[in-house]
Order: C-alpha cells, then structure tokens, then sequence
C-alpha cells in the first residue's frame, strides 16, 4: 500500500512536491498537510531556532572559541519537518547539518557545542531519545538506519529509522549498500537527503549523471519521492507519509528535499572559490525561513514584530548554554576509560606513564 | 640553479605540475581536486593548466576513486589519487588491500600499479573526529605498498616525483600539520630523492632518535633541550616508512648504544615496534638501554580539547629520551 503522495509524485515522471511557492502562497492546497496552527508556528519558531544558534555556532567558531562547524543555512526546513515527524520511539542516524532533528531528539545546545568544541563528552546526548552521535564519515550512518530498521522490525517495536545525508553522499558505496539492504528487508527506514547541491565545491552535476537522487529509489525497488526543500509544508508532508509508509510495514522511502547550502561547507570552507553571488543571491530569495513567516504572517499567526523578541530570548537561551559548556573539564581519564569495558593493562600504563611524564614536568617547572 | 620559497604543500604542487607537464599518462584526481584545488590547495592551479581530463573532481566515494585508480594503471594510466583525510581512506581499504597492494603479485608482474595515493595525515591541529589519524602502520603492514612520509618542502617534492615515477604503488602522506609551517628553497628543476633511503639530520653519540613526519620538528626541538643536559643526540628522519632503511638506523645505533623512536599512531603493532625490532636484531650487542619507544596511545585521537595529552610536545619527547640515556 504506497501512499498517494508517492503515486502522484512519482520519481520515474520526474515530480517535485511543491506547496507553497516562494512568496509563501499555497498553491497546491490538496497536498497540504493537517497541521494546527500552533504546530506551524512552531514550526517557524524552531527554524528560527536553529538559524539563530546556528549563526552563534558560527560567530563562537570565529571568536575562536569553538572549531569547525557545519553551518545549516538554507536547509532549516528540512531537519525541523523531520523533526516534527520523528517520534521519541523513531530513530536517528545523523549525518551533521541537520540540527533542528538533534533538537527534536533532545539533543542539547550544549551537547553540540561541546561536540564541534572538541569534547568527546558532546556525543553522550544524555537527554536525546534513540540518536546516535554524529557520522563525519560520509554516508556511513546509512547503513546504521538500516541497521536499526531490522531491529525495530525483528523486535515488533514501533517506529523507524531516519537517517540524513547529502546528495554527496549517495556517491558512497555505503549509499548503495543501505537502501539496497532496508529494501531487501522491508525495514522501516527514511532516509532523507537534503540535496544542497553542493559536495563542498563539487556541484550534484559532477555526483550523479542520474535526472534525481529521489529516482535511485526505483532502483531497490523502494519508494522514493523529490520535494521542494525549502518549503516546509511540502517536507512535513513528505516525511509524515515516509513515516507512516515506513512504520506501516511497506518497507523504506528515499526522500530528497531539494535545497542550497546558503553558507559555507564548514567554518574552514570559502564557497566563493566555486559558485556566483548571483547563484547565492537567487538561492536566497527561495530560503525557507521567509517563506514560512510569509505564509504565517499572511494566516495572521505571525508578526514581525514579536519576532526580535523572541530571537533574543533564543540567543540567551542558546549563549547560556555554550557558556555552560566551554570549560567542561577534560581529564586525562576521559583519553582513556571509555575504549573498553575495561580497561587493558596496556592502556593502563600508558596512562600512568603519562601522568607520570606530567608530574616530572611540573617538578622542573 | 633557480629555486623558490615554498611551504611543504605548495612543494606538493610542483611536483605534481611538473610532472603532469612531463608525463601525459599522469592523471590527478579525487575529491574537491579540481576547481576548488583541493581543500589543502594542494592541486589548486592544476586543472587550469592541464585541462579537466587529467586534474578533475571525482565524485564523493574513496572506495570509487581507488578502484578506478586500478583500472586506468591497468590500461597504462599513471593515476595520482588524493583521499581528502586521512580517515576517509578506510572506505577505499578493500581496493587498496586485495587490488592495489597485490596485483602486480597475481599477475606476475603483468599489471603493475604504477599509482600513488596522497593524503593528508595526522593530527593536533584541532579538526573534526576522522581528521586526525596517523594510519602509516595499517599501511605498512599491507604487502606490496611502499609507504612515504615526508617532513619538509624538499623532501616532498623529490620523493613525490620518486613516487610517481615507481613502478610500485606509493601511498605517500603529507603531514598537514607542517603543510604551511615550514618554509624551505626548492629547487625549480626536476629532482628525485630515493625511496627507502633515510636521512640523518643530527649527528650525535649518545641516543639515536628516529621519526618522521610533522614529528621531526617537534624531535629537534627536544634535542635542544636534550642538549642543555649535555645530550648528544643523532637525529634520523625515517623519510620511508616500508621499505624501511634498516642500515642506517643499525649503523647509528651501533655508534650510539641507544634508541628512542617516536610516531604517532597507536604504540600497539605500530612502526615504533618495528624499529625497535630492527634496532634489536641490528645492534642487540651495541645496546646500552633497552630501545625505547613513544608512540600515541592504544586510543582514538583524542577531539581538540584532549589533543594535549596525545600529541608529542617536545618536553615528553625531551623526557622519553632522557629516560632512556640515564637507565
């Protein structure tokens, strides 16, 4: 039983779901998801969210006070539509710039923080539900989902798995390898790509000679749909179709949210060196945060200017917590005692010989 | 003899210009190699001059860009390959193991894979996780590669050219901590540097001390301290990882008595074992000390804020050493 949203928009015609345009106006109405109007002002409220700290995420990294980061600009739609989907039995298996469905999962600024500070202790999540940490190697965490979309399924628990990647990233044989197994076993897994276009400077024409990412689906005999990414309604209604195609039992979906990384790559990335400002200004009149505060404003749920209020309060929110983070201690026991359940002897001296080699150094200070 | 300044990555370049001018069966490929040059930069200007067929983007996916590299050496290509970190090389393991490294053994010497894999390797320079790993000793213990390492702008340029020029794949890693430390005068012409053969840097009496890498600085700077405690030690850059130059590391030992290695990679099954063993086998008769070794930790590189304690400051090196002079 597929959902009519993946027979009217099937990848093989090359359909793209579209619901709202650029300006915020609802053009296609019938595809619109039943959502009350608290929960799309929520919606807004958690893109802000992830812009505001997302941009501080920058600014820390530029003070120096925190390394490299993957800013998430332009993309905000997608992970907190997902996020609004994903329930606390679901699961995810990040990539790294999806930061509205860490938040979802109960992934704390802090936790972030402390992860792209340099802290082990980032990846714990102590608060999040069914997350794993972060995956830097490319679409390695795909074969996770599927992973995990067998257990729930050998378990009989509810849920599935949700997993995001890069259009880059389906380059990987690991890409290949997980949609080929979650199909195989008609596991309940999502995988959403968030086609950004861009593979740091490589542009999607030099990643797949393919008309879609969204038509690979076909391909493992799965289904697959292309929305428009920076139109939330579109991606929530997609996601909530995957996950309920996926926990129904009918197997995985490949999801492709069409969007442009606005920002760079990573803090180190200087994306001027392969793509034009007219691109970049083009990309930026489609972005989604303006699109949904349109379509709100015009609803009369959303007004300007109650807004700066409310990004303030997300700025203090979201400061106090990198400032509750920043001089988390680093022992040299945080080196060690996590790598085994326990630790070898081995491992034991050479942190001895270590503490060792410190107690010399501050005796001939 | 013209020559010019250049950091170690911008050596790497050269050598990679010169030789793409040279030898039209050289190809240079991989990810952000193209357009961008690299995200080191260190192919930036290569496909404006040699064109788009032989200096060019791969798609995202190692496994992809090492298995084509075996195919085009097959069909008389000389593929140079950069991998973006030293951890994204895991995924291009199976082609390089039971392809790359053995292919000229199965066919008997039929299709020898005249390739050389570049990257990026090791750490401290407080990246993301997968960014800082040294896994020379995975390498090394791969039969059938050679392994490269260099440690300044001039020995980069001559040992790549050797590189590219070998009839064996060479997997040749670029210390990136020290991409844009140093800067040295190379030479503008061609010039090759032998692989296998180490370098000493520092004569001395008392200890030798090998490593390679972004490790030498750090190693000089504790032979100064060494030095203040009347130290004499000798200093000998590795320069190649396999095949290893046993002989100059038996004739200093043999004059010193004593041996500190120090790498980077974890201290279990790494190349500091296999110096020491060397050393033993070598100079057993000659020793003073037992040879010694620092080598990281048996643990994951630690994330920016632990570096501190895995990475060698020239005070643990100074105190490795002295520990082995005063047994």
């Amino acid at each position: 039983m597929s959902h009519p949203l993946f027979e009217a928009f099937s990848p093989a015609a090359g359909g793209r779901l579209q619901i709202m345009d650029d300006e915020g106006r609802v053009i296609h109405p019938e595809w619109m998801p039943a959502l009350a109007d608290e929960q799309a002002v929520e919606a807004l409220r958690r893109m802000l969210y992830v812009r505001t700290a997302d941009a501080m995420a920058v600014s820390y990294q530029r003070q120096g006070r925190m390394y490299t980061y993957p800013p998430n600009y332009g993309q905000e739609a997608i992970s907190v539509a997902v996020g609004m989907v994903m329930r606390d039995e679901d699961w995810l298996a990040p990539a790294y710039r999806e930061l509205g469905a860490w938040l979802a999962k109960g992934a704390r600024m802090k936790d972030i923080f402390l992860y792209f500070g340099g802290h082990e202790r980032g990846c714990h999540l102590p608060e999040a539900k069914n997350m794993l940490p972060w995956a830097v190697p490319i679409a390695s965490q795909l074969l996770h989902a599927a992973g995990i979309g067998y257990a729930l399924k050998y378990q009989g628990k509810p849920g599935a798995a949700f997993t995001f990647f890069g259009e880059g990233g389906t380059s990987q044989g690991d890409f290949h390898e997980a949609l080929n197994f979650a199909g195989v076993w008609r596991a309940p897994v999502v995988f959403v790509c968030q086609n950004n276009q861009y593979a740091i400077s490589c542009h999607l024409s030099k990643q797949t000679a393919a008309p879609s990412i969204a038509v690979k689906a076909l391909g493992y005999g799965i289904a697959g749909i292309q929305v428009d990414g920076n139109d939330f309604f579109a991606v929530y209604a997609a996601a909530a179709a995957a996950a309920e195609h996926a926990r129904g039992g009918n197997g995985p979906v490949l999801l492709e949210a069409v969007t442009y990384r606005l920002g760079a790559h990573t803090t180190s990335d200087d994306p001027g060196r392969y793509r034009s400002a007219e691109e970049e200004a083009l990309w930026a009149e489609r972005e989604p945060v303006k699109r949904l505060r349109a379509h709100l404003a015009d609803r009369g749920l959303w007004r300007a200017e109650d807004e700066e209020a409310l990004v303030a309060q997300f700025r203090k929110d979201i400061d106090a917590q990198f400032l509750a983070q920043e001089n988390e201690p680093y022992p040299l026991e945080d080196v060690f005692v996590h790598h085994y359940a326990e630790m070898p002897d081995d491992l034991k001296h050479q942190m001895v010989a270590y503490q060792k080699f410190e107690n010399w150094k501050e005796s001939h200070r | 003899m013209s020559t010019q300044v250049m950091t170690l990555v911008q050596a790497v370049n050269h050598a990679l210009d010169l030789k793409l001018a040279e030898d039209p069966a050289i190809v240079v490929y991989g990810e952000d190699v193209g357009l961008e040059g690299g995200v080191f930069r260190a192919t930036e200007g290569l496909q404006a001059r040699h064109g788009e067929a032989r200096v060019f983007d791969s798609p995202l996916a190692e496994s992809g860009i090492m298995g084509t590299a075996v195919g085009m050496a097959a069909a008389g290509l000389r593929p140079v390959v950069e991998i973006q970190f030293c951890g994204f090389l895991y995924p291009a393991f199976n082609q390089l193991v039971c392809h790359v490294a053995r292919m000229r053994n199965r066919t008997r010497g039929k299709y020898p894979m005249r390739l050389v894999v570049r990257f990026p390797y090791g750490g401290n320079i407080r990246a993301l996780e997968q960014h800082s790993e040294s896994p020379e000793a995975l390498l090394a213990h791969t039969p059938g590669l050679k392994v490269v390492i260099p440690s300044t702008p001039y020995d980069a340029k001559g040992l790549l050219i050797a590189a590219i020029e070998s009839d064996d794949p060479v997997i040749f890693m670029e210390p990136k901590r020290i991409y844009r430390a140093v800067k040295q005068e190379v030479p503008l012409q061609k010039y090759t540097l032998p692989i296998g053969k180490a370098k000493v840097l520092a004569e001395g009496t008392d200890i030798t001390v090998v490593t390679y890498g972004a490790n030498v600085r750090e190693t000089q700077k504790a032979l100064a301290l060494a030095k203040k405690d009347g130290i004499s030690a000798e200093l000998i850059d590795l320069r190649t990882i396999y095949p290893v130059d046993r002989a100059t590391i038996a004739a200093s030992v043999r004059k010193t008595g004593r041996f500190l290695a120090v790498t980077e990679g974890p201290a279990t099954c790494g190349v500091a074992a296999e110096l020491v063993t060397i050393v033993n086998e070598e100079a057993f008769l000659n020793l003073a000390a037992p040879p010694a070794r620092l080598a990281g930790f048996d643990t994951a590189p630690p994330y920016a804020r632990g570096e501190h304690f895995y990475f060698h400051s020239p005070e643990r090196i100074h105190y490795e050493l002295k520990k082995v002079v005063d047994y």
